[in-house]
């Protein structure tokens, strides 16, 4: 069982010093504080949050484009902080991610065919007809036909780009993949295309999916668990149905409450958020949250909840603290 | 849609050069056009020398004292074997001309890419790196567009001549030009793919090269280096101009080539000597060669500026 786990993520922090003005000392931008989570094989973590709440900032931890300020990370058993270069660059083909835009994430004089045969002329030794004949495989695999080899990517559809995109990275056969709002630049019937391929590819392949999104109904429908984040903070993750059916945080109810339900007749209870999400570089003293929460009560001014369990999941609530006791 | 698609690039790179935009306000341009056939019989005759020029100015077997300071074929008193008639030693001012206009586009074409290698390469780390070598190879631009490039040129001509040994001067002179010329042009080259750079390299393409492990000098080379390069071609084209009026500059001053292989700004500055005695076509007729050279290039480096610019479609 332990066996399935790939990645393990405790307690992951990134801050980016800023520097406000010329003379004066560089603040931390807190854009990750503290994530803790696991990806296991063929299971898919849904990262849920508004711009700004860090989600981009974790796949950039996890891919390792990016050092983390403190905690720990570790993928296939390897601890990321103390590895060597070449442990790295041996762990660098085990994560591989798909952008948001897929009109940015391929580069338009590269054609279709070089693009997917990169990542092994990179990493292995196979030589170019066996390269070109795994790209191929790749193609087939992901639902383009061979005829596109040749082709360069504004020949390509939204839709197919992101196809191309997953192809590229699955090469070099990774234990993870990071789906960074995978589906969100694309039309609702292509959403539907590339999720099932998705979703198809990984348990063919048996990958982990780390899921960074803000549509909850793609989520609801991909993942397996869910981690909502506020602020740089997690502030619920647990089961995808049990998330979705009782939802414990203001703010993950407030979420739940803003996604359309094709549903006319059905009564529509939304709760409205006051006020803007608050910088990261000066967060709010206390929960992040308390703000912007209906249900501010005192300790919320004066101490940060830590992640405990209630229920099916794990909840950083004073409320839910308080009520619990 | 699809079928649009497969279509063209089933199509041969001609077919698809002829569909192009670019083609199209080509030859919409009669500016243009005249330019290029300008320009290409340029080139041709740089190239072919050796064939088209009817004499051969550099045999000296082949010229005569006699022939010297003959008048144009229209005018009394001239040679028909001399079109554009000869020089004060009996050189034919057209085959000089078509020689001269070799070494000028030589050195031009030499000290561009000289340029563009030395200013591609600075912009593109200056872009990727970023930070205090960014910073430091930036303002070593900005001091050197403070000078004019003529003076630069001018500069390092003069630094090597003092400094490099008589004996090897004729024979380094060529390099020390292209040199020189190259040095004082390549930051433009630089600004221009420096900014393209800090585009580009913030582009997911680039991230996803990281991702997969590429090195950051082959993300340069194979992905951000053919994305910058559009704009580069179209400096190149105009830095050519001003590299040949740089090289012709340099050789009227006295700076550049040697007499012995004559360049047009030579062969201007000899003719100029005699310009008072009457023999006026000995200068006039390099320097109308000059003139229609640099502005045929100038002018197609226009077009492909516009042409380019989605801006102005």
């Amino acid at each position: 069982m332990s066996n399935d786990v790939v990645l393990i993520a405790r307690d992951l922090k990134k801050h980016y010093p800023v520097r406000q003005s010329m003379f004066g000392e560089p603040v931390m931008l807190k854009a990750l504080d503290g994530a803790s989570f696991e990806l296991k094989r063929r299971k898919t973590l849904a990262v849920v949050g508004e711009s700004g709440c860090g989600k981009s900032t974790l796949a950039r931890l996890v891919t390792m484009i990016e050092e983390p300020t403190a905690g720990s990370l570790q993928i296939a058993g390897e601890e990321l902080a103390d590895a060597s270069e070449s442990v790295r660059k041996s762990l660098r083909p085990k994560v591989q991610i798909v952008f948001q835009n897929p009109y940015g994430s391929l580069n338009p004089r590269q054609k279709i065919g070089s693009a997917l045969e990169e990542p092994l002329q990179m990493n292995t030794s196979l030589s170019k007809s066996e390269r070109q004949e795994k790209a191929r495989e790749m193609m087939t695999s992901v639902g383009l036909r061979p005829e596109h080899y040749d082709r360069y990517p504004h020949m390509f559809s939204g839709g197919q780009r992101q196809r191309i995109a997953i192809a590229r990275a699955l090469m070099l056969n990774p234990d993870i993949l990071v789906l960074d709002e995978p589906v969100s630049a694309l039309d609702v019937s292509i959403q539907a295309q590339v999720l099932n391929l998705l979703s198809e590819l990984q348990e063919r392949l048996d990958l982990a999916y780390l899921f960074i999104s803000h549509d909850l109904s793609v989520v609801k429908h991909i993942a397996d668990e869910v981690m909502v984040m506020y602020l740089g903070k997690p502030v619920e993750q647990g089961a995808n149905k049990d998330l979705f059916a009782d939802p414990q945080h203001p703010y993950t109810q407030a979420l739940l409450s803003a996604t359309p339900v094709p549903d006319p007749g059905r009564k529509h209870q939304r709760i409205i958020l006051r006020g803007e999400l608050p910088s990261p570089i000066d967060p709010p003293v206390g929960c992040a949250f308390n703000p912007r929460c209906p249900k501010v009560f005192d300790p919320c001014r004066t101490t940060a909840p830590a992640l405990t369990p209630s229920g099916n999941t794990q909840v950083a609530c004073h409320l839910v603290t308080a009520g619990k006791e | 849609m699809a079928d649009v698609t497969a279509q063209n690039t089933q199509k041969s790179w001609l077919a698809r050069a002829a569909d192009s935009d670019l083609w199209y306000s080509f030859c919409r341009s009669p500016v243009t056009i005249v330019s290029a056939i300008l320009t290409v019989l340029f080139f041709v005759s740089a190239i072919f020398a050796n064939w088209i020029a009817p004499h051969n100015p550099f045999d000296l077997a082949s010229i005569s004292i006699m022939d010297a300071s003959l008048p144009p074929a229209w005018m009394e008193g001239s040679d028909p074997r001399f079109w554009l008639g000869t020089d004060d030693q009996g050189r034919d001012i057209f085959s000089t001309i078509i020689f001269g206009a070799r070494i000028s586009l030589f050195v031009g074409f030499a000290s561009v890419i000289f340029s563009m290698i030395l200013g591609i390469s600075l912009g593109l780390i200056s872009g990727y790196v970023g930070g205090r070598l960014d910073a430091f190879i930036m303002r070593v631009a900005d001091i050197q567009l403070s000078f004019p490039a003529i003076l630069i040129a001018l500069l390092i001509d003069g630094v090597a001549r003092g400094v490099l040994p008589r004996a090897m001067h004729q024979d380094l002179v060529f390099y020390v030009l292209i040199f020189a010329i190259g040095i004082s042009g390549w930051v433009q080259y630089a600004r221009t793919v420096r900014g393209s750079t800090l585009v580009e390299k913030n582009k997911e393409y680039v991230q996803a090269a990281r991702v997969i492990g590429i090195g950051p000098l082959i993300i340069l080379w194979r992905h951000i280096l053919p994305n910058v390069m559009g704009p580069v071609l179209v400096i190149a084209t105009i830095h050519l101009a001003i590299a040949v009026i740089t090289e012709a500059t340099l050789s009227f001053l006295g700076v550049g080539v040697p007499p012995t292989t004559p360049s047009l700004g030579t062969l201007i500055r000899i003719g100029n000597d005699f310009l008072f005695s009457g023999e006026w076509w000995i200068t006039i007729f390099p320097g109308i060669a000059l003139v229609l050279l640099v502005l045929a290039i100038n002018l197609l480096g226009d077009w492909l500026r516009d042409a380019l610019n989605p801006k102005l479609r």
